[in-house]
């Protein structure tokens, strides 16, 4: 009896054993391979911004996602596409545990996110580690994308982005003012978060290369109201603009605040994608009239049909600026998908992870609803998908504030001097 | 008092006269560095100070809420950040509603009075019901144990509110009556600062007149002298309990109100977390316990906060001084805790007592 307990053993060691071995037998990938059984779904991770004061860019990015997903069928190489969702909050330990838990599940193929630049930074190592890939649909910061450790850099291998860089839209916020707006003085206000901390870097640095003065380098903590102290700071310095990219609910704050100090009665408010959002000039109020929005501007047929879709499916218009962006990182990543898998005798497919983060990397001229795309591989573009060209500025009037219009008309100004 | 030259010399005195000294200097000539800058006009600092005080008023009104709670039931009331939450969130609506419909710009004084009115309600049930259902089977309990229930309260209260209004944030609507400023020469007040200040000091007004001179603020006043005696002399110790909490909440909700008047944005369901924290350091800069102490705290908190940066913190060289706001408030009440642990106008405790 002993002995045949010892034998049932071994040979269950030797099965467990030898399973691995036998799924490899199908994969030369050098980072490993998913396999997909023939029944079973192709599983794509998502972790959006689902909850919080930030919870309308994953709520935009969602539904961008679930639009390529129903223009395929919800189907991938004959097999039910599944969403495996995690929540990346909006912070690095949001980022982190979600891609922990992302990246424990070894059927995953790919994972479209994070929101956040904050989140980005905590997952993404994790990520990189685990072999996979993750395409963010509205990460902007710079460091995300720059492989210069030392210098602040934070990118590795697996992270693309079809968003654009803020090199791309700090760099047109600051040529907006200076030839624009004839500004001469710059103020900039930060919260500490990567992509606020990035963005303001980009515009001041900018705006002082095209000879304007910084004459205000300064940031809030996030969950301050009032900003009458920095506010005050700020109005000594005289500035002619002040450039805050902050979230919600800070940004609401600072720009209800500011028509009360002296001196500042006629600064000129400019503001970024993270407030490119309805809610925005709703819960600004009457002073989010007249301010100067960046972000990302996405037009012709295509995308008026993907509008109209939206509405048909899931109601209403997108809640934020970068549901297109996500729309175009779910069909780059389906697409990969559907290059690199290998179909095995009785059914099952496997899907090299190298061979993916390959495809990705080696996209090129891909027409996507934001424009077209072409995947980068230097630093401090590494990873960069969006070129920066579907960009404007957009200035906030009446109508949004009091008429639920959205999104706000964009400025008349000629955009090619802007390369000049 | 410098007290290091006296017979009973020790170097805790010693290194505490040193640090007040050092405080002392380091306060002075940070303002001395930032007046002689100019860089601040007087139109400015004013404007701090206006806006300090129409906070520090509101940090007064939740604070008194602590100071009631505590003064009758010797507890701190953890919970009573999301009391103030419960009211303006809920209230938040109601705004929206009376400003749809164009009620709140026709007859902005009467709306205010609905939503104080409202806000005040919905924060004394939630008080009420806190007292009833979590403090009061633990009354009698070791004091760490309704310490521990109220921090859990919060908690529940806050993801409560999350459950009934969701997560993200709203903003009250803007009263036209209230826009505008008040222009003194070069100074300009806005009305709505003027507005926050005077209804709060109304309503501090109206709490102390209820403590000092009616026959429910005599029971109020007997309860937290000594419960056993007041209960031998025929008052209801439960009823007056349950009385604090409510007049608490009132003006915890009324609070939220006026909040939502001075700051109309980032209404959401963890906006009473940081109020309450600051308001219970007020309550214990002016004396925990002591009505005019918690108005005197909140008031000198809201102000301190305003100028400290730019006044003391800029004077010093200290980059980013505005994000040190908070640390000048907590700092202050470590000082008051470390210099005058019994507030500014608190009284000696007895060892019962504290």
């Amino acid at each position: 009896m002993k002995r045949l307990f010892l034998i049932l053993t071994l040979l269950s060691l030797l099965t467990a054993f030898s399973m691995p071995a036998l799924g490899d037998g199908h994969c030369d990938d050098a980072l490993g391979c998913v396999e997909v059984g023939p029944d079973d779904p192709i599983a794509v991770g998502t972790m959006l911004t689902v909850s919080g004061a930030v919870s309308f860019l994953g709520e935009d990015s969602q539904g961008g996602i679930e639009l390529a997903l129903l223009a395929r069928g919800e189907t991938l190489l004959g097999r039910d596409i599944e969403l495996v969702v995690e929540d990346s909050l909006c912070s690095a330990e949001g980022g982190q545990a979600a891609a922990q838990r992302l990246t424990a599940d070894e059927t995953i193929v790919g994972i479209i996110g994070t929101s956040c630049s904050g989140a980005a930074q905590g997952a993404l190592p994790i990520v990189s580690d685990a072999g996979m890939l993750m395409i963010a649909p509205s990460n902007t910061s710079p460091s995300l994308t720059n492989d210069d450790i030392d210098g602040g850099g934070a990118h590795l291998p697996g992270y693309f982005r079809t968003s654009h860089n803020d090199l791309f839209l700090g760099t047109l916020s600051a040529q907006f003012a200076v030839q624009a707006l004839q500004a001469g003085a710059l103020a900039t206000v930060h919260d500490g978060d990567p992509y606020t901390e990035g963005a303001v870097r980009v515009m001041a640095d900018t705006f002082a290369e095209l000879g304007g003065e910084v004459v205000f380098e300064g940031a809030v903590n996030k969950g301050d109201t009032d900003m009458t102290a920095i506010l005050t700071e700020i109005a000594a310095s005289q500035p002619d603009i002040v450039y805050f990219p902050l979230f919600e609910p800070e940004s609401n704050f600072l720009a209800a605040q500011l028509l009360h100090i002296p001196g500042l009665e006629d600064a000129v408010m400019m503001t970024a994608a993270a407030n490119f959002v309805d809610a925005f000039p709703e819960n600004t109020g009457d002073a989010a009239i007249g301010i100067y929005l960046s972000g990302p501007l996405v037009s012709g047929d295509a995308y008026e049909q993907f509008l109209v879709t939206w509405d048909e499916e899931i109601g209403g218009t997108p809640p934020g600026g970068y549901h297109a962006h996500a729309y175009d990182a779910a069909n780059l990543l389906l697409d990969a998908v559907e290059a690199v898998a290998k179909e095995h005798d009785g059914g099952s497919i496997t899907i090299g992870r190298q061979a993916l983060r390959d495809a990705i990397a080696a996209v090129e001229n891909y027409p996507g609803l934001t424009g077209r795309l072409t995947c980068q591989d230097e630093s401090p573009y590494a990873g960069d998908c969006a070129t920066g060209t579907a960009l404007a500025i957009f200035q906030i009037t009446e109508a949004e504030v009091y008429e639920d219009a959205w999104p706000p008309p964009t400025v008349d100004w000629d955009f090619s001097a802007a390369s000049d | 008092m410098l007290n290091w030259r006296s017979k009973d010399f020790s170097w805790v005195d010693f290194f505490i006269d040193l640090l007040r000294i050092a405080i002392v200097v380091l306060i002075l000539v940070g303002s001395w560095n930032t007046l002689a800058s100019g860089r601040i006009t007087v139109a400015q600092w004013v404007n701090l100070f206006i806006a300090g005080l129409s906070q520090g008023s509101i940090y007064a009104l939740i604070a008194l809420g602590y100071t009631l709670v505590y003064g009758i039931l010797l507890m701190i009331n953890f919970a009573h950040g999301e009391v103030f939450m419960a009211g303006a969130f809920s209230t938040v609506f109601l705004a929206e509603a009376l400003n749809r419909t164009g009620f709140l710009n026709d007859s902005p004084f009467l709306s205010i009075m609905l939503m104080i009115m409202f806000a005040g309600l919905i924060s004394m049930t939630v008080a009420i019901l806190l007292e009833r259902i979590a403090y009061r089977p633990l009354r009698g309990s070791p004091r760490l144990v309704p310490l521990i229930t109220a921090i859990g309260a919060s908690f529940f209260l806050q993801y409560t509110f999350r459950g009934l209004y969701g997560s993200g944030f709203k903003a009250y609507p803007q009263v036209k009556a209230l826009q505008g400023a008040l222009q003194i020469g070069t100074i300009s007040i806005p009305i709505v600062q003027l507005f926050v200040f005077f209804s709060a000091l109304a309503l501090m007004l109206g709490l102390y007149w209820l403590v000092e001179r009616t026959r429910i603020g005599k029971a109020m006043r007997a309860v937290s002298e000594n419960k056993e005696v007041a209960k031998l002399m025929g008052i209801d110790i439960d009823w007056v309990i349950l009385f604090t909490f409510g007049v608490g909440g009132f003006l915890a909700g009324s609070a939220g109100v006026i909040n939502g008047l001075f700051r109309p944005q980032g209404v959401n369901f963890f906006m009473g977390f940081i109020p309450g924290i600051k308001a219970f350091t007020a309550a214990v800069l002016g004396g925990i316990g002591n009505i005019p102490g918690a108005m005197l705290g909140g008031l000198f908190l809201g102000v301190i906060e305003a100028i400290g940066p730019n006044l003391v913190l800029a004077g010093l060289g200290i980059p980013g001084a505005n994000q040190l706001k908070d640390v000048i408030a907590f700092t202050m009440l470590v000082l008051v805790l470390i210099f005058r642990p019994q507030g500014i106008l608190g009284e000696r405790l007895s060892e019962k007592k504290a």
